[in-house]
């Protein structure tokens, strides 16, 4: 329907949206009244994640499943949603904030001629218009923002925007469009697979441990993913324990690496370096171990404990296996 | 092989930042300014595939206010053999699709093989200028790059970026765009020798005449800047080990509901 505020599905890849989608959802009807749509390309969507789109309250699934849209290309990718959005005239076009969907939504805003608000941590209407904000300047400020006309394209960063409740029985109408799937001109070499941890995904984990300098050294992280097992938790890790080695580069959080915001952020040995806050100042609750009382992080901590983390850290594992009946 | 690498100058992420009096855009008095980051990973990038190659040219270009230069001339001092700075006040409120328009319009006159940016920038973070470049070009591009060879023939990039859960590893065909991310390489520091015969290199203004561009205006603008707001005071949970943890699980339970 003209006027509707869509959301670029993120998923699996392997046929399931992921639950970032609920926030974006959630946050689209709730700034557009309801008039939510989804839109999917895929090479495989499945019957559980149509009816898991409806139930998070899109009243319409666009379904471009075809098997050259895998993996993402974004030259691939950016010309069907805009061809689409050249017939149906959206209002809004939302992302979440991925590596692919960062790019993606970026060449969206491009081809439709529009501005981009990356990474939002909120949105709001003022009258007939949407304001975006965003950190900026290593989280230090934050800037808002306005288009110049809409589509108002957005990417929306995990874990901030409340989530749609699932609603049993509500249903999306299923619509396949004819578009065209341009030939791509990358060619898909292969795929390097990175050995699971068996933890949740960094970006997207409602808890988050972090081991800074204060770690020691690789071999002990398997204290903090002990901890992680328990709570459910991703462990991550500072640019410090990164440079040293400690901790492959996916795992960093801060300025140059993941920027995350969960609901529970932990870190153990973690000094509080600007660049770190920058990629996690917008944690729900955040709480800091560290021998060093004049450690930084003490000060943007809702909690913290003045002491030896390979203490604390046993005796906190043991207290929520306690608490979790595990 | 002409390789051109677009960077952008940005505060020192120490350095504090202040918002200036129109609410809109920062202090910039006492500012330390870099090179992103992430530019640096391209253009070291850029540096070691001509020196694999064993020749070529490497071209740094910026868009932004006479200050810009200097991020220009680190570049130089690096390693880069020339520099183009895209350098008129038509461009201060730019945004990303405007940046890219523009630096899309320098390399059309320069015609690189490929071209190399930073995945975001970290002083507005908005990550999109390399993706939109890809798309004003009609170019292949590829995000968050870990890794890049290209063929002995000069057509071909094959490039391995990060994804969720891996990488995966594409051949795109050139010209290209790639994005560094952090774990490409290691930027070198510049030689006292590199800096002073930066001094001697090439150092081009252009404005947006010369490149066919008017003042379009930008499709984002910016309505206000403001600080962070600060977090309500925490607290340390004191106590011997076993008690100090007791207590905290306890709060994150029952007064955060954070577990």
């Amino acid at each position: 329907m003209a006027g509707a505020f869509w959301c670029v599905v993120e998923d699996d890849r392997q046929g399931a949206p992921k639950k970032v989608m609920a926030e974006t959802l959630g946050e689209a009807a709730r700034l557009s009244g309801g008039n939510v749509e989804a839109v999917w390309l895929t090479d495989k969507a499945s019957e559980v994640g149509l009816k898991q789109l409806g139930e998070w309250g899109a009243t319409k699934v666009w379904l471009v499943e075809n098997a050259a849209l895998a993996p993402y290309r974004g030259e691939v990718w950016a010309p069907v949603i805009t061809e689409l959005a050249g017939k149906e005239s959206p209002k809004a076009i939302f992302g979440a904030v991925t590596s692919r969907q960062r790019e993606l939504l970026a060449r969206v805003a491009a081809r439709l001629g529009v501005g981009l608000c990356a990474d939002a941590v909120a949105l709001e209407m003022d009258g007939d218009r949407l304001i975006g904000t965003r950190p900026v300047y290593a989280g230090k400020l934050l800037s808002k923002v306005a288009w110049a006309k809409s589509p108002w394209v957005a990417t929306l960063r995990p874990n901030v925007f409340r989530p749609a409740e699932s609603e049993a029985g509500k249903t999306a109408q299923v619509e396949k469009p004819s578009v065209t799937i341009p030939a791509a001109t990358m060619k898909f070499v292969e795929r390097r697979e990175e050995a699971s941890t068996g933890l949740p995904e960094l970006a997207e984990a409602e808890t988050v441990i972090s081991g800074g300098r204060g770690m020691k050294g690789p071999e002990n992280y398997v204290i903090l993913e002990e901890l992680g097992h328990v709570i459910g938790a991703a462990v991550g890790a500072s640019r410090a324990a990164v440079d040293a080695g400690w901790r492959p580069h996916r795992f960093q959080i801060g300025q140059t690496g993941r920027t995350i915001s969960p609901k529970l952020y932990l870190g153990f040995g973690v000094s509080g370096a600007i660049q770190h806050l920058a990629g996690m100042r917008t944690s729900k609750v955040i709480v800091a171990v560290n021998k060093d009382p004049e450690a930084p992080i003490f000060k943007i901590a809702d909690y913290g404990i003045v002491g030896d983390l390979f203490e604390v850290v046993p005796a906190l594992t043991q207290e929520f296996k306690k608490l979790l009946d595990k | 092989m002409k390789i051109l690498v677009a960077i952008k100058q940005v505060p020192d992420t120490a350095t504090l930042v202040k918002v200036a009096g129109d609410a809109k855009s920062i202090e910039t008095a006492g500012i330390t300014w870099i090179v992103s980051p992430y530019d640096e990973f391209a253009l070291e990038e850029a540096l070691r595939i001509k020196e694999k190659r064993g020749q070529g040219e490497v071209v740094a270009v910026t868009l932004g206010p006479e200050r810009a230069k200097e991020a220009l001339r680190s570049c130089l001092a690096m390693g880069a053999d020339r520099a183009i700075h895209v350098n008129d006040p038509a461009f201060n409120d730019a945004d990303t699709l405007t940046t890219a328009r523009a630096l899309a319009a320098v390399i059309k006159q320069e015609q690189p093989a490929l071209v190399l940016v930073g995945r975001q920038a970290i002083d507005d973070d908005m990550g999109a200028v390399g993706a939109q470049l890809g798309e004003v070009l009609g170019w292949p591009c590829a995000y968050w790059i870990m890794e890049e060879t290209i063929d002995a023939d000069g057509k071909t990039v094959k490039a391995a970026r990060q994804v969720e859960g891996g990488l995966e590893v594409f051949d795109l065909p050139l010209p290209a765009v790639l994005a560094a991310q952090k774990g490409l390489n290691e930027p070198r520091y510049p030689t006292l020798k590199g800096i002073m015969g930066a001094k001697k290199k090439e150092l081009k203004d252009v404005k947006a005449a010369d490149l066919g561009l008017g003042g379009e205006p930008s499709q984002l603008s910016i309505v206000s800047l403001q600080a962070l707001p600060p977090r309500a005071p925490g607290r340390i949970v004191a106590g011997d080990v076993a008690t100090a943890v007791k207590e905290l699980v306890r709060s994150l339970r029952e007064d955060a509901k954070a577990i």
